[in-house]
């Protein structure tokens, strides 16, 4: 058991490394920060120029500066933007601020979509399916940055006939707020609710779907009538036995559904203006800066398999199968 | 669309010598194609059928509307900015007078255009590539899986929006073309899986054995036997194609100025959205309908083309139970 997800972990660190070196490569062959310098107005010195070409060690051949960067990541450095400015003192806010976020989006979608998904496999072809199945439909087919800018008209709407400003979507908190600590607490949760909508909502169409399915298939299964057969009341087989199966399958979505996440939570970062990773993604290859690119893909190669690693140990909590192995 | 529906149509003629006896079962007597079958399948799903208008009626709309209105999207009306729908301009205006309908209209034009051509491309490469690599396996399929394996963990939103300095100002197909390598891969390992069993039957060995070269038995025998699942996957990479190709050009990352597409008009209204909601809401509403009505008829096909799938067979055990009261 150990050493199994031992193997998975080396496996996603060699994973996250390939993935990280190539968008570093792409990104170093495809940038040219250098050109955007010298469009400024009045073009600066070449001299100045050259010490800025020097200083992104635009010298060094590309695997190079992989190498010269790779190991200032491993003592914690992730050099400096464009700017001039080191990375590392952005990233742990910035990280804050995303996983915030996701976190709250996941844990909601992935308990809402499974409930829901259990609900009209239980009642299927009733009203409830067709609804459900009409729900998650709708927004499976709404990409991100339509939906949470629905969301925010409707947060609009609803402060309006309120009349007070209780869904702010603009920020994450707001700026020079003064209170205690549990005022501050509400001034987050306000600024939490419609962000965190936008990514729950479309979590919970896609889990529902998948769980909807795979419970169906359990539901026909042999073990299924025996637990009722034995005695077991049908609440209690559906749950401890047919529930717990249907699960094994969502592990592996787990992961990938992290995966969507954190290019949906770009969008959702910058539609209601939050300066997480995502935001700092579109900011860097707007500016063309490689180190920032480079770091946010290395966080986004962590979190999509550090969410693969923990969906096998998922899964070899939920199937014995996999522990006897 | 209706080119992919004769090319079912064909498959189904192929498929029927090889097809299975329960295909043909519902009229005895009466020889029925497989292509017919589908169709009548295919017709009795309400939601298919009205997808599969939606799609036609937009990509009718996209090319022909344009002429039917007397805007044009690169003349500004200068006694209109910024107006809400009315008579004169059923879509409103934008900031600079430019007729909302001939703007919607051009940029669904091109996530259209798009987003067939990408999921034309990506199919076919999906097909060659699974087929190849399983009718042929050792180093060749090591090889091409192993391209597989890698463009899977590279997630293809970062990797075209890194890319997106260096295709700025080119050809719009050179997207349609990032866009398709990153979504074949998938389809690629189902073709390759069903390639293995299928080369094993008989009449590929016989084949063979005639002395057909196997560019040929590929071509004639093995692809034309996985039509069903190919025209499923064309089908739903359209939505994909064009849901990819708008979250790009929403940040710019995608379709480039001169050209407009849903995703750039999404873009560059949704920050206004709660002022001037007409600006945001046409575009964003025809992208979620069109995404919508392609999930539609890929479910629908999926059920017509796939003799396991559930739903329509409880269906026929219900029509034919009827018709034997």
């Amino acid at each position: 058991m150990a050493g199994f997800l031992l193997r998975r972990l080396v496996n996603y660190v060699v994973l996250a490394l390939v993935a990280t070196f190539l968008a570093f490569t792409l990104a170093s062959a495809t940038f040219d920060p250098i050109g955007v310098l010298q469009q400024r107005n009045p073009p600066p010195p070449a001299a100045s120029i050259e010490a800025k070409k020097r200083d992104l060690h635009l010298d060094q051949p590309i695997p190079q500066r992989f190498v010269t960067w790779m190991s200032g990541v491993v003592q914690g450095d992730f050099g400096r933007t464009i700017t001039d400015r080191p990375i590392t003192d952005e990233l742990g806010r910035r990280i804050g601020v995303s996983l915030r976020l996701f976190l709250l989006g996941i844990t909601i979608g992935i308990l809402f979509g499974v409930l829901l998904g259990v609900v009209s496999a239980i009642r299927q072809y009733k009203f409830s399916d067709y609804f459900a199945t009409l729900f998650s439909f709708i927004l499976l087919s709404t990409p991100v940055f339509v939906l949470g800018t629905l969301l925010k008209m409707g947060a609009q709407g609803i402060n309006d006939s309120i009349g007070s400003n209780v869904l702010i979507f603009v920020g994450e908190e707001t700026p020079g707020f003064q209170g205690n600590w549990f005022e501050h607490l509400g001034d987050r949760l306000q600024h939490l609710i419609v962000p965190t909508l936008t990514i729950a909502l479309g979590q919970i169409a896609y889990y529902s779907r998948y769980q909807r399915s795979s419970m169906l298939d359990v539901l026909g299964s042999d073990f299924l009538r025996t637990a009722q057969a034995k005695g077991l009341t049908r609440r209690k087989a559906l749950f401890k036995h047919g529930l717990r199966t249907a699960l094994i399958p969502m592990a592996t979505l787990f992961a990938f559904g992290f995966g969507l996440l954190v290019v949906g939570g770009t969008f959702t970062e910058r539609i209601f203006g939050w300066f997480g990773m995502g935001d700092w993604l579109v900011t860097g290859i707007s500016a063309q800066d490689t180190n920032i690119t480079a770091t946010v893909t290395l966080f986004v190669a962590v979190c999509v398999l550090f969410s693969g690693w923990l969906a096998d140990v998922l899964y070899a909590a939920l199937d014995p199968r996999i522990r006897v192995n | 669309m209706t080119v992919i529906l004769n090319e079912g149509d064909s498959a189904g003629t192929t498929g029927a010598a090889s097809g299975s006896p329960v295909d043909a079962a519902p009229e005895p007597g009466k020889a029925m194609t497989r292509g017919r079958l589908v169709l009548i399948r295919f017709m009795r799903n309400k939601l298919a059928l009205v997808g599969l208008v939606l799609i036609v009626g937009m990509y009718l709309m996209a090319f022909v509307g344009p002429f039917l209105s007397k805007w044009s999207y690169d003349t500004q009306d200068y006694s209109a900015f910024l107006e809400p729908p009315y008579a004169d301009h059923i879509f409103g205006t934008d900031k600079i007078g430019t007729d909302m309908f001939a703007l919607t209209m051009r940029g669904l034009q091109k996530s259209l255009l798009i987003g067939l051509l990408v999921a034309l491309i990506s199919t076919t490469v999906a097909a060659i590539v699974g087929a190849t690599a399983g009718y042929f396996l050792g180093a060749a399929d090591k090889a091409l899986m192993w391209v597989v394996d890698l463009l899977l963990v590279l997630p293809s939103f970062l990797i075209i929006a890194i890319l997106s300095p260096w295709f700025r100002g080119k050809s719009w197909f050179l997207l349609v073309i990032m866009l398709a390598a990153f979504q074949w891969m998938i389809t690629a390992r189902i073709v390759r899986g069903m390639t293995l069993t299928l080369k094993e039957r008989e009449f590929v060995k016989a084949a063979k054995f005639m002395g057909q070269p196997a560019r040929t038995i590929i071509a004639k025998h093995i692809v034309p036997n996985m039509a069903s699942l190919l025209i499923i996957d064309a089908t739903i990479n359209v939505g994909s194609a064009v849901l990819a190709e708008t979250g790009l050009s929403y940040f710019g990352f995608g379709v480039q100025s001169p050209d407009v597409s849903l995703g750039t008009l999404i873009g560059l209204n949704a920050e206004s959205a709660t002022t001037f909601p007409w600006l945001f809401l046409f575009p964003a509403g025809f992208l979620v309908v069109f995404v919508l009505a392609v999930n539609w008829v890929g479910d629908g096909l999926r059920d017509a083309l796939d003799p396991t799938s559930t739903r329509v067979r409880r269906k026929e055990k219900k029509d034919t139970k009827e018709k034997a009261a």
